[in-house]
């Protein structure tokens, strides 16, 4: 990979960059939905989330290519912002709010609670693949804490036991 | 046919409003009975939802919270009729909760059809706009200054001023941008007037839009909000439709398009120059000022940035009079702040109120106390950069300048409340904790200051020279406060150091253990 796109080494002839893998194809025509624009770059890489559930490192020179911006700037913006995944995570993705609200509702138990029910860390991935559990600071949802998000669908009023159900809810989902 | 209202406002969803209509369809069809089942907004009386409405002769009648169980029983008693039950209400604008409050900017929110035009034009909607194309711009500005509208975001700075420095600015390209990155803790006024009324947004950046002599808005919405971006993005379609946006809008001559777009969990993204390189698919990072946004601003070109409850508040300003709006409120706060009693709290949810209201009134008389049942401890206003407020000062009034003198900020109007069971070093040390993490790295106070915060905070925690790291922390802060670029390092010693002021005893606790005590050191 690393070979194809970097400047040759005499530095006079750049390789050309076309998309190869289909991940790489699938990056160049989200790019080119966007009309190749650069300050759509955010939106691209939701788009990317979206359909993948990351953005592979492999497609960030197709992007700055499409987008005529450098390679730096588009790993840049990628690390910058806490949303976007450089690799593959769950096939949930489980965000738990840790902000103020929330800790006044014991969201610091929900955690623990959480980290030890699925046996990964926050920001891991359980062993099967199924669930990714992150921190959040705020969901909006603060009159009714503590507060969580799978996908697009939010939670209120989570507590050990409601997770549980949740938790039991994506496995039963998943199993059909 | 009897109409129902359940509605489709996130903290609803997240708790089951989906499956209450779903229930209730099928309820009705299976008793074959006519129900028309309406997706509102939120009343903002979040500890009821899903709270379900039936339209009656007498008004619309009140249940919740309901969840699917309790559906069959409604229908047993008759709730189509608005008879009682043990989850009814009554009239809902007779709860007190709701009756108490002054709506001005969610007047409409929780009542009509989010996507409805006629509904939003029969409650009132697109009067301000109506008036504001028949005006000249310079009149709309001078409009919104005699209001007395200051920003909702939290700083508070006069919204006729910036619009009018737009306005005197000539440029071939102006924009209006949203900032609708409602990242603090305690905050969701703005998600729920997104998700409950977005006309009234989308109508409020128009008149900027017209008064500024841009044609072009953005709106940006944080990603941990999916529903309010899918709201607006159907809002602004129908809206466009119906010729409300776009070119020559209803044929004043005026055009303006607007757009959406997705912040990615950045909290920082919420400081307006940082929102703007955002906004401009980089890296968000804190610009420097001058130059000021109004003169070089998206893309480099003079742009009117407010707050979503700032450009909301602004339809209702035309259509009635900046003397309307003028006359709630006190000193030099005017009119109504959204405010937003969460954490902690038996009855959560939305109060819209004059200036002048007190965190007392908030959390005791609509509030109802804490949700534990314990005492309550501290509240924290203004997000998780505004000060925590021991009991002696929750009888100041809700007003700009009143909070500054207690060191502390009125904010986005978002109250975070905490039972005696809190440990306010803790928070102080989370408040260090939380910058570190958001910190979007340029300059040097909040990027290393607020990693080294969290270390001497453990330091005192853990009972290492505690005196002496106390005394740091304070040297620290100091220098955060001076030294920052922008609000997020800069204001961080508030929360640190009024739990310090007001809850001293939380940092000189004996030690956790001496486990810890080593690692500190």
């Amino acid at each position: 990979m690393a070979k194809k796109v970097g400047r040759s080494p005499k530095g006079d002839t750049k390789p050309e960059i076309t998309p190869t893998t289909p991940v790489q194809i699938a990056a160049a025509a989200i790019c080119a939905r966007h009309g190749n624009k650069p300050d759509e770059l955010l939106e691209i890489f939701h788009e990317m989330q979206h359909d993948l559930g990351y953005v592979p490192e492999e497609t960030l020179p197709i992007i700055a290519k499409a987008l005529n911006r450098s390679r730096a700037e588009i790993y840049g913006v990628l690390t910058f912002y806490h949303e976007f995944h450089r690799h593959p995570v769950g096939k949930h993705v489980v965000k738990i709010c840790r902000a103020e609200a929330c800790q006044s509702m014991g969201t610091d138990e929900l955690c623990q609670h959480a980290e030890s029910k699925l046996n990964v860390p926050l920001g891991g991935t359980t062993a099967d693949g199924a669930v990714t559990i992150e921190q959040v600071f705020c969901l909006g949802n603060c009159a009714l804490s503590p507060a969580v998000m799978v996908g697009e669908k939010l939670y209120g009023r989570v507590d050990p036991k409601r997770f549980d159900e949740i938790i039991a809810g994506l496995e039963k989902e998943a199993a059909e | 046919m009897t109409t129902v209202f359940v509605p489709l406002d996130a903290a609803a969803l997240s708790m089951g409003a989906d499956e209450v209509a779903d229930a209730i369809i099928n309820e009705a069809s299976k008793r074959k009975l006519d129900v028309r089942v309406v997706r509102n907004g939120s009343r903002g009386m979040l500890y009821l939802e899903p709270l379900v409405e039936v339209e009656t002769s007498k008004g619309r009648i009140a249940y919740g919270p309901v969840t699917v169980k309790d559906v069959p029983s409604l229908f047993d008693s008759d709730f189509l009729d608005g008879k009682d039950h043990k989850l009814g209400h009554g009239l809902t604008e007779e709860i007190p909760y709701f009756k108490n409050q002054e709506r001005l900017t969610f007047a409409r929110c929780g009542i009509t059809d989010p996507f409805s035009i006629e509904d939003y034009r029969k409650h009132g909607g697109y009067d301000g706009l109506t008036k504001a194309l028949a005006m000249k711009p310079i009149d709309i500005v001078t409009e919104v200054t005699t209001s007395g509208l200051r920003g909702r975001g939290g700083a508070g700075f006069p919204t006729g001023i910036k619009w009018k420095t737009v306005h005197d600015i000539a440029a071939d390209q102006k924009y209006v941008a949203c900032n609708a990155d409602e990242g603090d803790s305690g905050t969701f006024a703005d998600r729920m007037l997104m998700e409950g009324d977005p006309f009234c947004l989308i109508e409020g950046m128009t008149i900027a839009a017209v008064a500024g002599g841009a044609t072009k808005g953005y709106i940006y919405v944080r990603s941990e909000y999916p529903h309010s971006v899918h709201n607006l993005r159907q809002a602004i379609e129908i809206a466009r439709a119906a010729n409300w946006l776009g070119d020559n809008i209803q044929g004043s001559g005026y055009s303006f398009d607007l757009f959406v777009r997705m912040g990615a969990g950045a909290y920082v993204c919420g400081e307006e120059t940082s929102m703007l390189e955002s906004l401009e698919g980089k890296r968000g990072l804190v610009r420097y000022k001058p130059p000021i946004p109004a003169i070089e601003g998206l893309f480099g070109k003079p742009t009117i940035i407010n707050n979503v409850m700032s450009f909301a508040a602004v339809p209702i300003i035309l259509a009635k009079g900046g003397e309307f709006y003028k006359n709630y409120g006190i000193g030099r706060s005017r009119g109504t702040l959204a405010f937003q009693i969460t954490g902690n709290i038996k009855q959560g949810g939305l109060v819209e109120k004059a200036f002048g209201v007190t965190t007392r009134q908030l959390i005791e008389d609509w509030g109802g106390g804490t949700y534990s049942g314990r005492p309550v401890r501290a509240v924290q206003i203004g997000g998780p950069l505004g000060a925590y407020l021991p009991e002696s000062k929750f009888d100041v009034p809700m007003d700009y300048e009143e909070f500054a003198k207690v060191d502390a900020m009125v904010g986005h109007g978002g109250l975070v409340v905490f039972d005696d069971t809190v440990d306010m070093a803790k928070m102080a040390r989370f408040a260090m904790e939380f910058c570190a993490i958001e910190s979007c790295g340029k300059c040097t106070p909040c990027r290393i200051g607020s990693t080294r915060g969290v270390e001497v905070m453990d330091r005192i925690i853990a009972d290492v020279d505690r005196e002496r790291n106390i005394e740091l922390l304070e040297d620290l802060c100091e220098t955060m406060t001076d030294g920052s670029l922008c609000a997020l390092g800069g204001l961080t010693p508030y929360p640190v150091r009024s739990a310090l002021r007001g809850f001293p005893e939380d940092f000189h606790k004996p030690a956790p253990n001496k486990f810890l005590a080593d690692a500190a050191e």
